[in-house]
């Protein structure tokens, strides 16, 4: 078995990618785009600015371009960023960077965990030579495809502006131009090693992205398939969003769990379901969001070791993860957020939020809701997306997905979330795009918005920016992790409140211990960078490996067998033998051997073999004759024999010839490796057959 | 081992399902129904049969509910909360969701109209549905650590299921009440092809042939089109879920495509909130329906009004849906009363009504005055129209299923008895498949599968897995009339994949049992093999040879011309390849090959092995030596006897 992490990713919304090399397939782990990059791109000028830009001149847009490449040339590479130093181009996406080094062509199985990991799949799926089976929960496939298809259609404005792209390399990608950017700039296009440059896309079309979702099976939580009779396939909750998974992988000779990034008790989608995970030899451990977010961790926890989990059974183990205080400390969050909202609100400054985490959203869409109601303030709230009102209304749906609390509304005949009531008594409106008629009419400030994209460089937010950024009372909530300096940057001055915010984005530090005392691996990967956070003793029960990007790690095999059933009709045909100085029973079988199900089945076959009709006779014989033992035998049998003691052959081999002349002429030739029997007729040769095979082992 | 199934319920009749599988140590209870024909206590299954103390808990495994009607749920709350059963309960998402409101419906027109004696109280359902566990479509549910259960879609109301059970090696599908075609609104059931030692199947249409379901939906939309356009009114006595939606879902497709602008109402107990339900449900509906989520939600009734009292007697045509069904009394029957009087007006229903409700009266024969109570009679004569759209499989279906599952067995349940041993016998005669109809608490046992369970080493899969390629010759008579045709002796070549396992099952004591291949298994014993070979050496009379030669040969000139020791050979490998029918006979120039014999040119002057004794003219026989392992023993004494022969028959 062999694993390859291409990518460790980045956040909530860039998930890691790996690969997996198991039972002769390779499985591919998500397919995820680093949106991030693209706030090295300026986002297309909206109407407030426009309006400046004509005063100015009546150009084309073409032609401001050529007027901010002088300006960038004339500019030194170590100044501080500006607003200039952005590409003013049609974005290009990037794809996570060792995937277009290897062959995607010999992928047998890609399995996406999340909607945030399927974003690149289009680029894969529109390959020749793409072949894999690709498998995702239904609700990742169907949130998956609004997603990319709400970023095709904010794409289209760049094309709409730009006009369409060539098909040629674009300009900033020369090297020339590049060598003029700012070095922060040149780093998130060409990587820290320079190697990234090769992970750059056009974006795929809204065609690819239909194409892409044909070829996607989609799966219940808890459904079985089976890949090639051999892997038995199952996804089971991770609790991170509504739909995302994490998988189990069962082959005949080991089980693997795929751990992406989990929350144990989400407010809103079904929890992360590690039972089912318990019990596996191997857990590929891919949540890495204690990564992003350990700088601020490392004084306030200290190191954790097994030491003192050592001492803490299962039950206690279990008990420690499912303990509420991150629920709670989400909740508070949400809180602050909302009487943030409320505080500018009350000054008749807007809100914007361009938070695109679904569980997120429509948590804060319920409370902002309601402590609007509390405060009896009467503000509309606008949702502003091509995607939005088909996303509002599929959330309610999916009872099957969500958590406990949310599934009791089902059972109430209450609608799963609030956004329905919302909608219904004209507090929550939705539209496509910005410039809906129906908004322009319903338009009311303030007001509170949410719409994508979190990047600020896509969709109905950079034009919500546009004029608000102005307005001290007004307040922008962005999710952090994210480099807000630059994101922000072509809206400066920025006048407007910021309001940075993380939420959880799977399962924290301290409990990546005990969740493994839970599930009782035999072997776990952890990434490289949790080396030092995770320290394990010799006292843990399981062995650990550590992989980091692009190193290949080759895993051990467990087992030196596979598991083997056998049918019953089979088995009741064996004829065993008893090595009696080896205490062992054995029997010779023979039968027909499937794959199915991930296991090893034999059965015993269309035809009856030769064995079956009579009492079928050892083929393989070990052990060294005893010459007294076979001549006595034989005379039992009625056959008298004399020994011609050591005239070997071939002279050099101590061979020993037993003569047979009684009742018919035959002879025996005894070597050391061997004997060879030689009569006058069937019978004879059968009987002095007979007779070696009892003095010999033989089976 | 055995799988026993107890069938307490439907059992060589359409009433109360509920059967009781024990399989490997696991007791399951597939349904919990009640039978409405009854009063007393035979409405219920008789739940003594499964535990005599009443030890439920320990009796059963668990239970398994498919859908939320009441011949299949409605002794459930009884059965939980009277009984005192506390194990787990499965049902899908939609049964879990729509039956409380089946139980209280029917508890209410028990208790409040008839008076009777309650079974169970609005408590005894909620207590009873914080039990049940609600499983997904294709979810598999891990019971316990052997008890494995997954739900397929049956198609028979929104959330059935059949459900497919496993322990250990023996599976089991029960299926519930299914449809094999899609409707309107439910989509057609849908199941994976499994391994099965048994197949429960529900047989309500056992030997009919049934029109699609299509037809009969046609003939309610066109009566209530014929009633409205005549200026009528229609009432569709329902209860608050269930068939209210699924007509209402049709009513509102055909307003909307025959562009009717007639009100529909639905009565004060039907209210919107119960649509909730379905629209929250909508991915449980057919294909088409389950589209509609985004942009109008199917259950979004657009056509449909609330009703107020004192629209009863409002002028013009209308359509209303009332509670409760059966019309056993409350806003139904006060709107029966009023509207059943004029022939203008139509009242729908549905195909069952309990016994003394008024729906019931009005099923039994065309009655035209109906006794309200001891003092009251009232005149009917409106138009009735029967709902016969009850969607269970036909005899069609359930063959289908049968056939495409293939299970050692099948036991037939939910049927009507002559119906159900028409249905047997085919299943029997045109699938082979074993199968039995039991009546009520009878039990049928059947052998389950098991396997043996054991390690295989990695070579020995690997060589049972390569490909095992047997060229093979076309024996003459095979192949008579394809050599005539070319005219020549080239017989034609067979290749066969015969890939066969084969290994030694090693058992050592205190060690799992585990599968070698042989060339590992001395290995492993750390002992040496000793090889034991057969060797025969014979003369053949040169003469003969000669005979041979101007004989048969005579055709083949190349052969000919070869003379001296070295054409010896080939001529014998002609000789086998004529008398030796199916062998693979290879010649390598020095000796000839099949299988494990192989036959030689001896030249020694004293061969060890030359035990015959020499012909007496010795100058003219040349020896031939063979060699064989056991494997081929009756092989090799049939190669020698036939080249024997040869030399002796012609002596």
């Amino acid at each position: 078995m062999k694993f390859t992490c291409l990518s460790k990713g980045g956040g909530f919304h860039f998930p890691p990618c790996h690969v997996l090399n198991v039972c002769g397939f390779r499985i591919l782990f998500d397919c995820p785009l680093d949106l991030s990059a693209l706030t090295i791109f300026s986002p297309v000028p909206t109407g407030y600015r426009a309006v400046v830009d004509e005063k100015d001149s009546d150009c084309q847009p073409y032609s401001t371009l050529d007027s901010d490449c002088v300006t960038w040339k004339r500019q030194k590479i170590g100044k501080p960023l500006d607003a200039n130093d952005l590409i003013c181009a049609v974005p290009w996406y990037k794809i996570v960077k060792y995937l277009h080094l290897w062959n995607v062509s010999f992928i047998d199985v890609v399995l996406i965990s999340s909607p945030m990991g399927m974003l690149g799949l289009p680029f894969l799926t529109r390959i020749k030579g793409f072949s894999a089976k690709i498998y995702a929960t239904e609700v990742t496939a169907r949130l998956g495809q609004l997603m990319m298809e709400d970023l095709v259609s904010m794409h289209m404005e760049f094309r709409q502006f730009y006009g369409p792209e060539g098909s040629t390399f674009p300009r900033w990608m020369e090297e020339e131009e590049l060598d003029l950017r700012p070095s922060a700039l040149r780093e998130v296009v060409l990587g820290k090693d320079g190697a990234e440059l090769g992970g750059w896309m056009p974006l795929y079309s809204a065609a690819d992205v239909k194409h892409c979702l044909q070829k996607v099976q989609t799966l219940r939580y808890a459904e079985e398939v089976c890949y090639n009779g051999k892997l038995v396939i199952k996804a089971f909750s991770s609790g991170l969003e509504i739909g995302t998974c994490n998988w189990s992988i069962n082959g005949p000779k080991r089980d693997i769990a795929f751990i992406s990034s989990s929350i144990f008790v989400p407010a809103h989608a079904m929890s992360f379901d590690y039972h089912a995970l318990q019990g596996k030899d191997i857990v590929l451990y891919s949540d890495l969001s204690s990564l992003d977010t350990m700088e601020g961790i490392e004084d306030g926890y200290s190191f954790l070791t097994t030491d003192s989990f050592s001492t803490l059974s299962w039950e206690e183990s279990a008990q420690s993860l499912l303990n509420t205080s991150e629920h709670l400390e989400e909740r508070e969050k949400l809180y602050y957020l909302c009487s943030c909202a409320a505080d500018s609100l009350k000054a008749s400054g807007s809100v914007l939020i361009p938070i695109n985490r679904l569980g997120t959203f429509i948590q804060l869409l319920e409370q902002i809701s309601a402590s609007l109601e509390s405060s009896s303030l009467k503000v509309p709230i606008y949702v502003i997306s091509s995607v939005a009102e088909e996303l509002l209304a599929y959330t309610n749906v999916i009872p099957e997905w969500l958590c406990k609390e949310r599934q009791e509304k089902l059972f109430s005949g209450e609608p799963l979330f609030a956004h329905v009531e919302l909608i219904k008594d004209n507090k929550l409106h939705v539209f496509p795009t910005v410039h809906s008629p129906k908004l322009l009419i319903n338009w009311q400030e303030p007001c509170i918005v949410f719409c994508p994209h979190w990047c600020l460089r896509l969709g109905p937010v950079v034009h919500l920016l546009h004029r608000w950024s102005g307005d001290p009372n007004s307040l922008l909530v962005l999710e952090s992790g994210h480099d807000a300096q630059l994101a922000l940057l072509p809206f400066q001055p920025m006048e407007m409140k910021v309001l940075q915010c993380s939420f959880l984005s799977g399962i924290k530090l301290p409990k990546i211990l005990p969740l493994l005392n839970v599930l009782q691996p035999k072997i776990t990967l952890l990434p490289e960078d949790l080396r030092q956070k995770v320290r394990f003793t010799n006292v843990n029960p399981f062995s650990v490996f550590h992989y980091s990007e692009n190193k290949t790690l080759i895993i051990p095999s467990l087992k030196d067998s596979s598991e083997l059933e056998i049918a019953t009709d089979l088995a009741f045909q064996f004829q065993w033998r008893n090595l009696k100085h080896e205490n062992m029973n054995i029997t010779r079988l023979k039968g027909e051997l499937h794959v199915a199900h991930g296991k090893h089945w034999l059965h015993s076959g269309n035809k009856p073999s030769k064995s079956n009709s009579s009492k079928s006779r050892p083929l393989l014989h070990w052990g060294t004759p005893d010459l007294e033992t076979l001549l006595s035998i034989l005379s039992k049998m009625g056959i008298n024999a004399s020994v011609e003691q050591g005239v070997g052959v071939e002279g050099s081999k101590k061979a020993c010839i037993v003569h047979v002349h009684d009742p018919k002429k035959a002879l025996i030739e005894i070597g050391d490796t061997g004997t060879v029997i030689s009569a006058v007729d069937e019978n004879l040769a059968s009987l002095i057959f007979e007779a070696m095979d009892s003095i010999l082992d033989g089976i | 081992m055995a799988i026993e199934c107890l069938v307490l319920g439907a059992g060589q009749q359409v009433g109360k399902s509920c059967v009781v599988v024990s399989m490997n140590g696991k007791r399951i209870m597939f349904d919990c129904g009640m039978d409405m024909a009854y009063h007393d206590h035979r409405r219920h299954p008789d739940f003594s049969r499964i535990s005599e103390y009443g030890d439920f808990d320990k009796a059963l495994t668990c239970i398994v509910i498919t859908h939320f009607h009441l011949d299949h749920i409605g002794a459930l709350p009884y059965f939980t909360e009277v009984c005192g059963y506390r194990g787990p309960i499965y049902m899908t998402y939609p049964t879990k969701a729509l039956a409380p409101s089946m139980l209280e419906d029917y508890r209410k027109v028990m208790v409040e109209r008839r008076g009777e004696e309650e079974q169970f109280t609005s408590e005894h359902i909620v207590e009873c549905m914080k039990k049940v566990i609600a499983v997904d479509v294709k979810q598999t549910v891990q019971v316990d650590k052997d008890l494995m259960i997954r739900a397929y879609y049956a198609g028979h109301v929104l959330g059935a299921a059949m459900f497919y059970t496993k322990v250990g090696d023996s599976a089991i599908v029960y299926t519930g009440d299914y449809n094999m075609t899609p409707d309107r609104h439910l989509g057609a059931a849908q199941i994976d092809r499994l391994q099965l030692d048994l197949l429960i199947t529900e047989s309500t249409y056992a030997t009919t042939i049934r029109d699609s379901k299509y037809g009969r939906e046609a003939e309610f939309l066109k009566a209530v089109h014929k009633c409205v356009l005549g200026g009528g009114k229609v009432l569709i006595p329902t209860f608050a879920l269930g068939r209210a939606q699924e007509l209402c879902i049709l009513l509102e497709d055909y307003w909307e495509r025959m562009n009717l602008k007639i009100p529909i109402y639905f009565s004060s107990g039907l209210t919107m909130q119960a649509n909730m339900y379905y629209k929250m449900l909508i991915s449980w509906t057919s294909q088409k329906v389950k589209e509609t989520y985004s942009t109008r939600n199917a259950f979004d009734f657009k056509h449909v009004l609330n009703f107020d009292r004192s629209m009863i007697s409002a002028p013009g045509p209308c359509v209303l849906f009332a509670t409760p069904g059966w019309i056993s009394g409350g806003f139904s029957l006060e709107v029966f009363k009023q509207w059943a009087p004029s022939e203008m007006n139509l009242i729908t229903l549905p195909g069952y009504c309990a016994a003394g409700t008024i729906g019931h009266k009005l099923m039994s024969g065309k009655p035209s005055k109906i006794d309200l109570d001891k003092d009251t009679q009232l005149d009917v004569r409106c138009q009735i129209h029967q709902l016969s759209f009850s969607p269970h499989t036909d005899a069609k279906g359930i063959m289908d299923l049968v056939k495409f599952l293939s299970p050692k067995h099948v036991i037939l349940v939910h049927g009507e008895k002559p119906k159900m041993a028409t249905l047997k016998g085919r299943i029997y005669s045109e699938l082979g498949i074993r199968c039995d109809d039991p009546a009520n608490n009878e039990t049928v046992c059947i052998p389950s599968t098991h396997h043996v369970e054991v390690g295989a080493s990695n070579t020995f899969i690997r060589s049972s897995l390569n490909p095992n390629f047997n060229f093979s010759k076309m024996s003459s008579e095979d192949e008579s009339d394809s050599r005539l045709k070319d005219g020549k002796f080239m017989p034609w070549l067979q290749v066969k994949d015969e890939r066969a396992a084969e290994g030694i099952l090693v058992e050592e004591k205190g060690k799992r049992a585990k599968i070698v291949h042989l060339d590992e298994f001395l290995l492993m014993l750390g002992e040496k093999k000793h090889d034991i070979r057969f060797a025969y050496c014979f003369p053949i009379n040169t003469d003969n040879l000669e005979d041979t030669k101007s004989t048969d040969v005579s055709s083949s000139s190349n052969a000919l011309s070869v003379s001296g020791r070295s054409s010896w050979l080939p001529m014998l490998y002609i000789k086998l390849s004529d008398e030796l029918s199916g062998g693979n006979i290879q010649y390598f120039g020095e000796q000839i090959q099949v299988e494990s014999f192989s036959v030689s040119l001896c030249l020694k002057d004293r061969c060890p092995y030359r035990i015959v004794d020499s012909p007496p003219n010795k100058c003219e026989a040349v020896f031939f030596c063979c060699a064989w392992s056991i494997a081929d023993e009756k092989l090799a004494w049939k190669i020698i006897s036939i080249l024997e022969n040869r030399n002796y028959g012609t002596l």
